[in-house]
């Protein structure tokens, strides 16, 4: 095991890498599309908080003329499609892509190509999407585009179809991306690195991967059903031939809530690995806590009607999805004792990481108790489309997923950069973030509970909703604000940042075992694993010395510029649907050439 | 070429990796399907115009065409043991049948088709219409890719580059083979015996 021959000077000799634009448009090195992905999302992150800031300023004060109707309408849609697929999704994949090799002790994904592939298709399709707005206005049915206001007659522009061949693309990226992570998670793991010894981190982007290579194919066909409908005139959503619009409904919820799990449990896991460094205790009772997520992951499948229990499936269904919803709260909530267990008694080091780890639970129990109410078909009733959803949706999806991932990203940037984050910036924007997400989002229980609709672009001045409503759009600003120092912070950071050591933090995982930024090859030599925590084990120094020393030849696989190719051919043949024959044909040649020089490029 | 090195590469399972991702695709391909065949059930007997199933299907037809994937599967299954024994014959005369046997199928395909597009019964024309021809047109494109995919292993065996040492390129297309192959097995079941 401890080999005397290149110490850890040698490893940094090594960890060159090209620079310049191509290489990133060729690579296929899993850190470097972990970068892409976080950047990317994270601009679209910001073009869809721009849009909240558009409609929180229309909402500002009664009967205000700042947007039309119509464009209000574009930007609620837009704001939601961009934040889900565009946002959290993408930003969670980036983490899966930088981290989970690391934490397995891998030098890259089981199939690095097709893990380029799927970036690329997933900025040109985010690229499709937002096209819409120059190209004769942007959806505008919201974004779970419900039947029948989807349809030719009720959206005769070409909005929706932008939506719904944007989303297959991006399903195409979300499904390539799932499918090597399964693959990477299950095979790709270290000697000894057994299942229940992977960090929970690894764990929830499995069951993630699960939920998104078996929620997808539903959202693919509803979206197939809808594309059908509005270019060859079918009757899949067609009341008049005897078709039941309730079915988009139930094909879009059967996706999307599991789609909500997938947004969430890769935060989930973040913070379980925040948590526990920052307490210098180990997760208590992580057995408990992967179970959780699994059966998380399972009982999603069986949730997805308590999104239309206003629709009226009588009492039946509606008390199953009741009982099944308030289920699901007890593994939920399982994890939250696990976490509150693991920083009880533990010497707390209160870093950015972890202030956000905190912000999580505390502003994920507001959103689960809101949740909880709505669990219950008479109370969901009042609730139903009233901006006490939109304050539910934002607490566990603000509140909860995006401060997950600003953790994860306070966590991992000394990994990912060499450089600390600057925590005197970063301790203001948590706090300035934690104060403006309630004065923005905890007004709208109230004001939903008095009844004022969601996505209605203007109120009258008699309802008693001006003052909370100013309020809100004063928090909108505030939230805007905080994520500019956040911004300002990691510009300042990435190249005048404290230098990071390999372990900034004393966490156990095997990320921070080797250099930080690690080397192109990660592990010299591949760690072997005796149990959970392997930098906390007394084992730690023999792996430190194992993982930074270099023996015989490193493979890795070079670089291609065919995925990049492949993607463009295959988002100009979805995109040739809106656009006509003249971008399809092109996009279907370059896709087959591309897929073909793929699969006959020699791998070394 | 890739597989090669891929093949030689330890996995923690045992399993190869191509091999464990094309089962997490068939995985992904059941909810596809399932909801394909579950929006026909839940509108069989809503249409509101005709022609109905009962005016166009005709079983011994479409048995003939199940009886030919059927058999299809069997001629994979020795295709893929000729090309373990290293049999190029074999492997050429078994890859080749059971591309013919898609074919036809596929052509049986578009013979129904044809003769209920005569009968009167277009995608628009009622629900039917609308959720018979998109599931089984998905069902006949992945017969369809398969067919190209057999053309190409037959090709690359007629060229001598399909060894045993090969033959996990054989085996994901013939899962893919099998997979297509039951889930018509579901659809004749559930769509044509089942009315």
């Amino acid at each position: 095991m401890a080999t005397t021959t290149a110490p850890i000077a040698a490893v940094h000799e090594q960890s060159y890498s090209p620079s310049g634009l191509w290489s990133w448009i060729t690579t296929v090195d899993h850190k470097r599309i972990g970068v892409l992905y976080g950047v990317t999302a994270f601009i679209f992150f910001l073009i869809g908080g721009l849009e909240a800031v558009l409609m929180r300023i229309q909402l500002m004060r009664p009967g205000n003329e700042f947007v039309s109707p119509d464009f209000f309408n574009q930007l609620f849609t837009m704001h939601g499609t961009t934040m889900i697929f565009l946002g959290v999704m993408p930003l969670s994949a980036s983490f899966f892509n930088f981290v989970v090799p690391l934490q397995i002790g891998a030098r890259d994904v089981a199939f690095p190509r097709l893990n380029a592939f799927s970036y690329w298709v997933f900025l040109l399709g985010g690229i499709f999407l937002n096209l819409s707005f120059f190209l004769g206005g942007a959806p505008d049915v919201g974004w779970f585009g419900y039947s029948n206001l989807t349809s030719k007659q009720y959206s005769p522009g070409h909005g929706v179809d932008f939506w719904a061949v944007g989303l297959q693309i991006l399903g195409v990226a979300s499904l390539a991306a799932a499918f090597n992570f399964i693959v990477t998670i299950i095979n790709m793991r270290a000697p000894g690195m057994k299942l229940m010894r992977m960090p929970v981190f690894t764990w929830m982007t499995l069951v993630t991967s699960f939920l998104m290579i078996l929620a997808f194919p539903v959202i693919t066909i509803a979206l197939v059903f809808l594309l059908f409908d509005r270019f060859t005139g079918t009757n899949f959503f067609m009341a008049s031939a005897g078709a039941d619009p309730v079915l988009w409904q139930h094909l879009f919820w059967l996706f999307g809530h599991p789609e909500v799990y997938i947004l969430i449990l890769p935060a989930m896991g973040i913070i379980s690995e925040v948590l526990p460094t920052f307490s210098r205790k180990p997760l208590f009772g992580y057995p408990v806590v992967v179970y959780s997520g699994i059966f998380i992951g399972f009982m999603g499948w069986g949730v997805w009607s308590h999104h239309m229990f206003s629709v009226g499936l009588g009492p039946i269904a509606d008390s199953f999805f009741a009982l099944t919803t308030m289920l699901i709260a007890i593994p939920t909530g399982v994890k939250i004792f696990n976490w509150i267990a693991t920083i009880w008694g533990g010497r707390i080091e209160f870093k950015t990481a972890m202030l956000f780890a905190i912000g999580f639970i505390s502003m994920f129990i507001m959103g689960g108790l809101s949740g909880f109410m709505h669990a219950s078909p008479p109370s969901d009733l009042q609730q139903s489309d009233t901006y006490f959803i939109v304050a539910h949706i934002h607490y566990v999806l603000f509140g909860g997923s995006i401060m997950g991932i600003f953790a994860g990203i306070y966590y991992w940037f000394p990994k990912i950069t060499g450089r600390y984050l600057g925590e005197g910036l970063g301790k203001a924007h948590f706090w300035l973030t934690l104060v403006t997400m309630n004065v923005t989002f905890f007004p709208m229980h109230f004001v939903g509970l008095l009844g004022m609709p969601r996505r209605v672009y203007t109120y009258a001045p008699n309802m008693g909703f001006n003052e909370m409503n100013l309020m809100s759009t004063v928090g909108a600003f505030g939230l805007a604000f905080a994520t500019l120092i956040f911004v300002a912070n990691v510009l300042r950071s990435r190249t005048h940042g404290a230098p990071a050591p390999a372990d900034p933090w004393g966490a156990p995982t095997l990320e921070f075992a080797i250099a930080s930024p690690p080397p192109v090859y990660n592990f010299g030599s591949l760690p072997t694993v005796h149990g959970l925590d392997p930098l906390w084990s007394k084992e730690a120094k023999d792996i430190i010395q194992q993982v930074n020393t270099v023996k015989g030849h490193i493979h890795m696989p070079p670089s291609s510029y065919w995925p990049a190719v492949s993607a463009l051919g295959m988002t100009m043949l979805m995109s040739g649907i809106v656009f006509g024959w003249w971008v399809g044909i092109p996009g279907l040649v370059l896709m087959l050439v591309g897929f073909y020089s793929w699969s006959f490029e020699p791998c070394h | 070429m890739g597989a090669h090195a891929e093949e030689a590469h330890h996995t923690s399972t045992g399993l190869n990796n191509r091999k464990l991702l094309f089962w997490s695709f068939l995985g992904s391909e059941c909810m596809f399907f399932g909801s394909l065949i579950a929006t026909y059930l839940v509108y069989k007997g809503r249409s509101q115009v005709g022609p109905y199933p009962h005016e166009v299907f005709d079983i011994p037809l479409t048995s003939y065409s199940a009886f030919l994937l059927l058999m299809s599967s069997l001629t994979m299954v020795l295709a893929l043991a000729a090309v373990q024994h290293n049999n190029r014959k074999g492997s050429l005369i078994w890859l080749a049948a059971t591309a013919l046997l898609g074919m036809h199928f596929v052509a049986n395909q578009v013979y129904e088709f044809t003769d209920f597009l005569h009968r009167g019964l277009n995608l628009q024309t009622n629900l039917f219409g609308s959720t018979f021809y998109v599931l089984t047109g998905f069902h006949g494109t992945h017969v369809t890719v398969g067919v190209i995919w057999l053309w190409s292993l037959f090709m690359m065996a007629l060229r001598g580059k399909l060894g045993a040492d090969r033959s996990l390129d054989v085996e994901i297309a013939g899962l893919y083979w099998h997979f297509v192959d039951v889930v018509w097995i579901a659809i004749f079941t559930l769509i044509y015996l089942i009315q």
